[in-house]
């Protein structure tokens, strides 16, 4: 038995998964949006029509679609750096000699990524209510006027994005502490004795070890917040005037609820080419910066 | 070939070891309603000792998703609740079983005896896909204490009165407070508005949106004047506790279901007991139509126990099983008979509804109906922030309905050519 033969052998079994539970559902959502497939093809089949690329071009020219892209890449856009920032920024606190009661923080900073979306989600929407909630309550002591949180377009995003970052920034935090806790102690050390600063050492030392995690980190991060969906699905409903419709809400709306699939999988399509380019991109770019 | 035997073994063994030779009936119902109609059902039982009913108990949340994935995987349930929206749509796919013929031969269902608005609901192209199990229809819930402050001892029944109204409550209660209730991911209030009107909502039978009509024009201009005039908060539903609120005097009135009449008997607090009543809809010159809803039991056509199924409906459709059924749910019964001599006949909460459901008219019956009740919801939100005029919102209705009916139309010239 040769060697290369061998070796298909053991990938096999994993070459076999990845084509039954990735490739083949790819494809099929691909065949899928170049057709009408709705209601009616499923009553007969014989209402079913090849349209090429049509559902394509509908969402070229559907403003819904655009906006809905417009809210998801908005989010991607504030939410990962913000995330990223607040999980970096506790791991760093919880890492720190200084910090006390440790395992406390950790727990409590974590817990939010363990509770139920739905539930909290629920919280979050008494806390910004407009005119019982405790949020405008207390910008009402300084004499703030009443923010429309989830009411007001411009702010119910805002509202979401904030959301999603207190509930997901814990998980990113563990991973952080995991790769500070990789770093040797001796490194500092030595930094210290050059005379470095507190941010010459994070700068020279923390950042370039981090690298590796922060790269996973920004990855998972930004594919997660791609498909955005359970936030605006529980707090808004996609409102107000449609300003929390993400694609993946959109494509959600059409598929289950109005059995739309063909332009549904054509959603699903470009979200996936989307997110495929933009992993692409970040990569090529880290990759480019390694080598200088 | 091994897997082949062993499967025809377990099914040997199946058909040997049944000791139960009932037929077995398989029933979903949703939410509440399977809740309680799993205590009527051992009386159907005795009543039937040949007949054993299976019943399961579906959330409302994921029961509209459910069915047609059920239907699609051939493993869908005898009979079914159905909300009388949803007919049009099983109907299309050719789920449900018609019951025309089942209903002239019965004794006990009486197509007269039914509201008729909501009878309608379960005819599609003529034929009869559900017999309805309970009914609501949305009406005026208002504060009577609020309403006499500013100056009025009746509920409107003219939408002039109502916005005479809306304006002197308005002024009474103050900035901080409004005089109605209309949530702006609802559409049922805009509908309604537009279902008072003449003309049909969709038009050339459900090929085109009739939305340019001048009567939905007119219950677009009125809509848009109750947001214009700030009668009515630019709120949706996630952001209010109606109760509390209602209780609170944000706002005199809310238009909402037979539903609300619990929910505020429960919630509204003891002094204000008395304070809250039911109105019949006001309409453009006179008492108004409203929204036909509701629940209806149907057969689908893959069931091997049609008779039993319908013997099971029959069942739920006497008067003294609705009426035992309205005392476990709260859901109003469909036939006239069963308001009769019953605890509802006088219930002043319920009299109101019982007189609304005598106006209750069908939405649409078309599959595409709930996605265009959706870009209802969303044009009228945008006509109420003052985004859009009233004939950009119609004009702009009719552009989205005509696009969601365009599959439609291809069908029904295709089937018309066949």
């Amino acid at each position: 038995m040769s060697k290369g033969y061998a070796a298909w052998l053991f990938v096999l079994p994993a070459l076999i998964v990845l084509f039954l539970f990735f490739l083949l559902p790819v494809l099929a959502g691909f065949a899928l949006s170049l057709t009408d497939f709705d209601l009616y093809a499923l009553a007969d089949i014989h209402n079913l029509r090849f349209t090429g690329l049509h559902n394509y071009l509908i969402l070229l020219h559907r403003p819904l679609f655009w906006a809905a892209l417009g809210h998801t890449l908005y989010f991607v856009a504030a939410g990962v750096p913000l995330s990223i920032t607040a999980s970096l920024g506790t791991a760093l606190l919880l890492n720190s000699k200084l910090a006390w009661c440790k395992s406390f923080f950790r727990t409590a900073l974590f817990a939010p990524v363990v509770t139920t979306l739905v539930a909290v989600a629920l919280i979050w929407r008494y806390l910004f209510n407009t005119r019982h909630g405790l949020i405008n309550y207390l910008f009402s002591l300084p004499g703030i006027h009443p923010v429309n949180w989830l009411g007001d377009p411009r702010w119910a995003m805002p509202t979401i994005i904030l959301f999603a970052v207190w509930k997901n920034f814990g998980y990113n935090m563990v991973i952080f502490l995991a790769g500070l806790q990789t770093i040797p102690e001796e490194l500092y050390e030595a930094a210290r004795m050059d005379g470095a600063s507190a941010f010459s050492q994070f700068r020279h030392i923390t950042l370039p070890l981090l690298k590796p995690t922060l790269l996973l980190v920004v990855i998972l991060t930004m594919s997660g917040y791609f498909q955005l969906f359970s936030e605006p699905y529980v707090i808004t409903e996609g409102g107000p005037l449609q300003s929390t419709v993400s694609v993946l809400y959109l494509m959600y709306r059409d598929a289950f609820k109005w059995w739309e699939l063909g332009l549904a999988s054509a959603e699903a399509f470009v979200l996936f080419l989307l997110m495929f380019g933009v992993t692409a991109v970040f990569l090529r770019l880290v990759r480019r910066g390694g080598e200088r | 070939m091994w897997l082949l035997l062993l499967v025809a073994a377990l099914l040997l063994s199946g058909c040997a070891g049944t000791a139960d030779t009932r037929e077995t009936l398989t029933f979903w119902a949703m939410g509440r309603e399977g809740d309680a109609v799993g205590r009527l059902i051992p009386a159907f039982e005795r009543e039937h000792p040949e007949i054993r009913v299976r019943l399961q108990t579906l959330p409302w949340a994921g029961a509209h998703q459910k069915l047609l994935t059920a239907f699609v995987g051939g493993s869908s349930p005898d009979l079914c609740q159905l909300g009388n929206t949803w007919i049009p749509e099983l109907a299309e796919v050719g789920a449900l079983t018609p019951l025309s013929a089942r209903v002239r031969s019965s004794a006990s269902v009486e197509p007269g005896d039914y509201f008729p608005g909501i009878w309608d609901t379960n005819i599609i192209g003529g034929a009869l896909y559900g017999v309805p199990w309970y009914v609501d229809t949305r009406l005026l819930f208002y504060r009577r204490d609020l309403l006499k402050r500013a100056g009025f001892d009746h509920p409107p029944r003219t939408w002039a009165e109502w916005a005479r109204q809306l304006r002197a409550v308005k002024a009474t209660q103050g900035p901080g407070n409004y005089a109605l209730l209309l949530p702006l991911n609802e559409f049922e209030p805009l509908v309604t508005l537009g279902l008072q009107q003449p003309a049909p909502l969709l038009r050339d039978g459900g090929r085109y949106g009739g939305f340019e009509s001048p009567g939905f024009k007119k219950a677009l201009g009125f809509y848009g004047e109750i947001f214009g005039n700030h009668w009515a908060p630019l709120v949706s539903t996630t952001e209010i506790a109606t109760v509390t609120d209602f209780a609170r005097g944000y706002f005199t009135f809310f238009i909402s279901g037979p539903w609300y009449i619990a929910e505020l008997e429960h919630g509204m607090p003891e002094e204000l007991q008395n304070a809250w009543a039911t109105a019949p809809m006001p309409g453009p010159d006179g008492p108004g139509a409203s929204i036909a809803g509701g629940s209806s039991l149907v057969i689908f056509r893959a069931s091997h126990h049609l008779r039993a199924a319908w013997q099971l409906i029959e069942f739920l459709s006497n008067p003294t099983v609705q009426r035992k059924f309205y005392r476990l749910t709260g859901d109003l019964p469909p036939r006239r008979t069963s308001w009769k001599n019953s605890i509802l006949a006088n219930d002043p909460y319920a009299l109101a509804f019982g007189e609304q459901l005598e106006r209750a008219k069908p939405v649409p019956k078309v599959p595409e109906w709930q996605h265009i009740a959706g870009e209802i919801s969303v044009v009228g939100e945008r006509l109420a922030h003052g985004d859009l005029t009233v004939d950009r919102a119609a004009r702009e209705l009719d552009r989205r309905a005509d696009a969601i009916l365009s599959k439609r139309r291809w069908v029904l010239s295709r089937e018309k050519r066949n």
